[in-house]
């Protein structure tokens, strides 16, 4: 039940006024810089995607939008954040050898999950403490 | 749960004692295994776009660590095309046992070298170029091709499978991780075993050849060690081999006391967890470092991949588990607690790949079409585009892995620590400690 309550109980949120955010990213091989981007749910994102030697993408899963950049040039992807969690953003377009490892992290608002996730760690191994501490 | 023997059921006794049929997976295996070095070496140089680097790292690392090794055990090893020539080449024969046997030289293995260090070192090796070795072909290539030799090698060299037991990078982590399989392969009744004249299933009879595993059957406890090749079904004369499924983790009821196989469980635990930030993260310094062999920033990533490996955290777990009274009571408690961090591991590595084979399994139809890369459309499947699977039950997915890889070791470590007559509880601490890093660095 403390499992069920910790992965799922609605947590109080704060309400944030969305705003909009634009984001410069360069890209290159095989990493973006920034790599990592937190804003607020409902933030609308303006991502200005710049390649600095080969043809790049930008991909962010559980969003399915994307973006392409050709070398030297600058390419822009707008979207609203309507999902909270954490997301990786990833290179689309086959950019070289690590290209499948071209990562980066978008989290709007907070990481829930993996609170969630830690606290159900916590209560599990509190359950098998208390049964070898009975036992 | 009680064990069910599945060899009682004559059908599949008979499928096990056939060649025939293992030898059809055998073919299909070693053609697919040539043909991949092939693609590395003469197809394109986009790995993503090359069958040997979605074959080989996307599509059957997903099918062992998902599937084989978590249900099957060494279930790999016994249809791994790796040995197969050099083993031909040792007994002089495809199938039953020939009348004359070729004269290799048919050497014991060093005494000395009969652990699983040399199969530590050679993970840690592939482990510490896995940046460039799953991205390039060619070098992927060169090192299937590397095995393949080595293999047949040894089998001109020394008697049995060497390669398999003492040297296969992979064949290290599937023995340490079959002991979770609910399958294994035992004897039906020990005083069969003793009384047995001439021990067919380790020296080898009309019927089949001696153990390649150089295992006898009759004192086998843990899965470890026994690749399932079924020869010992094929010569026992007295009908006393079995395979039975048996609940999950059962060999780590009884835990080794061995370094070598501690060590395995902190190499396996720590490379999960380095991947995981290294491939898997937003960090583009260290791919970087990773990536780039023989500059100064690779070998200060191998300097660090091996002390978090073997000093960071054995030291931890050492510090965390037991107290030091004398060295040979240390290294057995040491090594009998960190039977815990098997399970963990095992999910470490499904949730890791996890993450790796769903945004990348869209590769595998296009490569079906265009193995090589070289603009083929063999089942007009080579335009499919890159897609993400299943992004949504990702996360689910890990933390219901990461999770549950830590009850299970959880409960592990209390079994271990009966054994070792000392409180589990520091061991969970430390399971909590290293599954929260792994949650953070995959969430």
């Amino acid at each position: 039940m403390a499992g069920l309550a910790v992965a799922f109980a609605p947590l109080p949120v704060q309400p944030i006024r969305p705003q909009e955010r634009t984001f410069q990213i360069e890209a290159r091989q095989f990493a973006y810089s920034p790599s990592e981007l937190n804003v607020n749910p409902g933030d609308t994102i303006t991502i200005r995607l710049i390649s600095t030697d080969v043809v790049h993408g930008l991909y962010v899963d559980g969003y399915d939008v994307s973006v392409e950049a050709d070398p030297g040039q600058t390419a822009t992807l707008t979207f609203t954040a309507t999902k909270p969690g954490s997301f990786r953003f990833r290179c689309n377009i086959t950019c070289g050898a690590m290209h499948p490892f071209m990562i980066g992290k978008l989290t709007v608002g907070a990481n829930d999950w993996l609170f969630r996730s830690a606290g159900l760690a916590m209560v599990a191994v509190l359950g098998i403490v208390i049964l070898v501490k009975r036992s | 749960m009680a064990k069910i023997e599945l060899t009682r059921n004559t059908s599949i006794k008979n499928a096990l004692i056939s060649r025939y049929p293992q030898l059809a997976v055998f073919v299909v295996m070693l053609m697919g295994y040539i043909f991949a070095i092939l693609a590395g070496l003469v197809g394109t140089p986009v790995g993503s776009h090359n069958f040997i680097i979605v074959f080989v790292w996307i599509a059957w690392w997903a099918i062992l660590i998902l599937v084989a090794v978590p249900f099957f055990g060494r279930g790999w090893c016994a249809v791994c095309p790796i040995p197969l020539p050099g083993e031909w080449l040792q007994r002089g024969a495809v199938l039953n046992p020939p009348e004359k046997k070729p004269k290799w030289f048919n050497l014991r293995w060093p005494k000395a070298l009969r652990n699983i260090w040399l199969q530590n070192i050679s993970f840690l090796l592939l482990a510490l170029f896995s940046s460039v070795l799953l991205t390039t072909p060619n070098i992927t290539g060169i090192v299937l091709a590397g095995m393949l030799f080595a293999a047949i090698g040894l089998s001109t060299i020394f008697e049995r499978r060497a390669f398999c037991r003492y040297l296969c990078p992979v064949g290290g982590f599937i023995g340490l991780y079959s002991q979770t399989a609910p399958i294994e392969l035992r004897i039906k009744d020990k005083q069969v075993c003793a009384t047995c004249e001439g021990k067919p299933c380790y020296n080898g009879s009309t019927n089949g050849y001696g153990c390649p595993w150089d295992v006898f059957p009759g004192g086998l406890t843990k899965n470890t060690y026994c690749g399932l090749c079924m020869e010992c079904l094929r010569t026992c004369p007295h009908d006393n081999i079995a395979v039975n499924m048996r609940p999950f983790s059962a060999d780590l009821a009884k835990p080794s006391t061995r370094m070598d196989e501690a060590f395995k469980a902190f190499i396996m635990l720590g490379s999960a967890m380095i991947y995981a930030g290294v491939l898997l993260g937003p960090w583009g310094v260290l791919k970087d470092a990773a990536y780039n062999v023989g500059t100064s920033a690779w070998f200060i990533y191998a300097a660090v991949f091996l002390s978090i490996i073997f000093l960071v955290m054995p030291s931890f777990f050492a510090l965390c588990v037991t107290r030091f009274e004398n060295l040979n009571i240390f290294k057995k408690r040491f090594a009998t607690l960190s039977a815990a961090l098997i399970p963990l591991g095992l999910m470490f590595w499904v949730a890791f790949s996890l993450s790796f084979v769903l945004t990348n399994a869209s590769y595998i139809l296009a490569s079906l079409s265009d193995p090589l890369g070289l603009g083929w459309n063999l089942f007009g499947t080579a335009q499919t585009t890159w897609q993400p699977m299943l992004t949504t039950i990702l996360a689910p997915g890990q933390t219901l892995a990461l999770v549950g890889g830590l009850i299970w070791s959880a409960r592990t470590a209390q079994k271990a620590a009966n054994e070792a007559k000392v409180s589990a509880i520091p061991v969970i601490g430390y399971c909590l400690i290293v599954t929260a890093v792994m949650l953070w660095l995959l969430l």
